[in-house]
């Protein structure tokens, strides 16, 4: 049986003010679920917090994965047991190369497994990291710049889509990935995201618009509002928030 | 409890030399060698000690030293290749050099310079040997151009007392394309006061790297040095100057580069070493169409001072600058940098830039950072910036959320900060080594927090 997270009941707060407000939802691997709904609805609250991030709070609720408690476990530990967050917007490390950067990434995790280990070799490692950035359309020189430093829009996003290629994780949430970009490097991003669709990788899109389900399409849409999950369904719901919009859902909250 | 500030009343002492340390030191030398030291001499006795009231000064107490400790000459016996860190020996690039001078505790220990470049006519030789054998190119050029020894009471100590130092000389059109290396190594504690003259004739081209450093000490040490960077017109200098002193030493030293029309210098500096560091870091662009780079890393940790006066002085037209320092401190740590642009009046078409970039790692570290302009013209381009920061914890949760534990995510974008003036020292195996030394630096942080 494959992984799965499971977020059950998950309250979280901001300096006091409720975001999230009871959110359940399962994701296993092989799967794509596909989160949308308007802005300030929490989407993007529910990515930081399954990540880590220290300025939120959360003030009941657990996220299970792989038999452990998320929530008790520091970014880096959450990270090497095999999730991954593509961020909406990724910061720029200057200094710090893209490669050496996810060799060190990869080293972790294989330090992690066994602390005797000496970390990916330089030549494997070389070959891995080209693979996926071919496989990205992505130039090889890519490798050697500072991460994110003066990256388009487009590079950075996809810089985050070849650091989940090359980590290999186990279930990835894709935070607003599409936001920005134009219908170009979506393509190539979202295709990027297919091809390492398959039965060992559970995907949860998180996004506004409906248009990067034209690439990646899901097995489940939920829709989020005022902080809780309102409406799931099939890929079918997807295409009928894009035709009507939010505001039903608002109508449907407010009965 | 209650802070009590010390007051600054007590003026600094001068060190305890006297006009027979001279005496003693120029016995063998040249005649005309000796002579200056003794003018120098007189000089000094005559300069004040700096005191707070210089604005130069005035950030950079050193009333903690200990003249009689840290003044005596070192004094180890039979001083050996031996004693020196392999690191430091090793070509810088590839497995030839150009020449490497090597002296432990202000001997010289070992000297080589490549036939191939010695039949180019360079002069790469120790300064006690070049006083003897090259008069004619030294003499006019030992502090007489660049660094003057009425510019300060350290600078006439050094010019009355140096100890050692090396001459590099390339003469008109030779390109040299093999790196030259001097080391100094001080393997016991006590003064020492090295000096480095470097002239590259018109046209020439040459790249050389210092390493100052020593052994661990038990009691206080003192380097009082003087560098001298004369470029001819169209000539092309790298020049990188690395500081990794004991945590007793405390230098005062003057550098200065003389550039000409045309020509290109390109100035790469580290502090990591030193209980208390003083340096005049100046340049000067003496020729119309003259180029500057000046590139400054220092890392202060533990109770380290580091004070460093930066120049850049366009004194013709079309005259181009640009000087980026970097620097960190942590624990309790003091750091200033103070750097001023000037320009003669009616220089026009200058370009001059300053930068300091401070990344402040503890509470209790302090950094200065005071830039400067003086121009007296209009048809100008002068900016300078100064900036601090702390770790910012956006890039380390970034790391971490690919894995990357927090101490090693924190050592790497500390090491990025400084990656930038690494990239400009042009070997990869001295890179290798700062980023060494910066990482034992910085995996402090992770053991205090």
């Amino acid at each position: 049986m494959g992984a799965a997270l499971e977020i059950r009941d998950l309250h979280v707060s901001i300096e006091d003010k409720p975001i999230l407000r009871g959110v359940n939802l399962t994701v296993k691997q092989g799967e794509v679920h596909a989160l949308m709904g308007p802005n300030g609805s929490g989407k993007s609250t529910l990515a930081n917090v399954l990540l880590g991030n220290p300025a939120y709070e959360v003030t009941e609720g657990e996220v299970i994965f792989k038999g452990d408690n998320l929530l008790e476990m520091e970014a880096d530990a959450r990270s090497r047991a095999g999730l991954f967050l593509a961020f909406q917007y990724p910061v720029s490390i200057p200094g710090v190369t893209l490669a050496n950067f996810l060799r060190l990434a990869i080293n972790a995790r294989m330090k992690a497994v066994d602390p005797e280990s000496k970390g990916i070799s330089v030549t494997d490692f070389r070959r891995l990291l080209r693979a996926k950035m071919d496989m990205l359309q992505m130039d090889h020189s890519f490798a050697g710049r500072y991460l994110n430093e003066g990256f388009s829009g487009g590079e950075k996003k996809r810089a985050e889509i070849l650091q989940m290629a090359t980590l290999d994780p186990s279930i990835a949430i894709l935070d607003e990935t599409d936001s920005g970009l134009d219908i170009d490097a979506l393509r190539v991003v979202s295709e990027g995201v297919s091809k390492l669709r398959g039965p060992d990788l559970g995907i949860l899109v998180i996004t506004h618009y409906q248009r990067i389900l034209n690439y990646i399409t899901p097995d489940y849409v939920h829709v989020m509002y005022q902080g809780q999950i309102v409406e799931s369904g099939g890929p079918e719901l997807a295409l009928h928030l894009e035709e009507a919009g939010y505001d039903w859902i608002r109508e449907k909250v407010s009965e | 409890m209650v802070a009590v500030r010390q007051r600054r009343s007590t003026a600094p002492e001068a060190p305890l030399y006297t006009r027979d340390d001279v005496e003693a030191l120029s016995v063998s030398e040249p005649q005309w060698l000796r002579e200056s030291r003794l003018v120098a001499w007189d000089l000094y006795e005559r300069l004040p000690m700096p005191g707070f009231t210089d604005e130069a000064w005035r950030r950079t107490d050193y009333r903690h030293i200990n003249w009689s400790e840290a003044g005596r000459p070192i004094a180890v016996p039979n001083p050996t290749l031996d004693v020196v860190p392999q690191a430091n020996l090793e070509p810088l690039i590839g497995d030839e050099q150009g020449g490497i001078i090597v002296f432990v505790d202000g001997e010289l220990v070992y000297y080589e310079l490549n036939e191939a470049v010695k039949k180019q006519g360079v002069v790469f030789t120790d300064l006690a040997t070049a006083c003897r054998d090259h008069e004619d190119l030294v003499r006019p050029r030992l502090m007489t151009k660049a660094v003057l020894p009425f510019e300060g009471k350290f600078a006439a100590l050094h010019a009355a007392l140096w100890t050692h130092g090396v001459f590099l000389y390339v003469p008109r059109g030779t390109a040299v394309e093999l790196p030259f290396h001097v080391v100094m190594y001080n393997s016991g504690d006590g003064a020492t006061m090295g000096h480095m003259l470097v002239a590259i004739e018109e046209a020439a081209q040459a790249t050389i790297l210092v390493d100052y450093l020593s052994a661990p000490g038990e009691s206080q040490s003192l380097y009082v040095g003087a560098t001298e960077l004369l470029v001819g017109a169209s000539a092309n200098l790298r020049y990188v100057g690395l500081q990794d002193w004991n945590r007793q030493t405390f230098e005062f030293s003057y550098q200065r580069a003389r550039v000409e029309r045309d020509a290109n210098l390109d100035w790469i500096l580290g502090n990591m070493g030193g209980e208390l560091i003083k340096q005049f870091i100046e340049m000067e662009l003496d020729g119309q169409g003259a180029v500057g780079r000046v590139s400054g890393m220092f890392f202060a940790d533990g109770h380290q001072l580091f004070d460093q006066d930066t120049q850049q002085e366009h004194n013709a037209p079309l005259t181009s600058s640009d000087l980026l320092f970097k620097g960190a401190a942590k624990d309790s740590a003091r750091t200033v940098w103070q750097g001023m642009i000037k320009s003669l009046p009616k220089m026009q078409k200058i370009d001059g830039f300053q930068a300091c970039r401070n990344l402040v790692l503890s509470e209790d570290a302090r950094m200065d950072a005071i830039p400067g302009l003086e121009i007296e013209a209009d048809d100008v381009r002068c900016t300078h910036a100064a900036t601090f920061g702390t770790l910012e914890e956006q890039p380390v949760f970034y790391l971490m959320s690919r894995g990357i534990p927090r101490a090693d995510a924190e050592l790497m974008v500390t090491e990025g900060f400084f990656e930038e003036l690494l990239d400009r020292i042009p070997f990869e195996r001295v890179q290798e080594r700062l980023r060494a030394s910066l990482e034992a630096k910085i995996v402090g942080i992770s053991q205090i927090k």
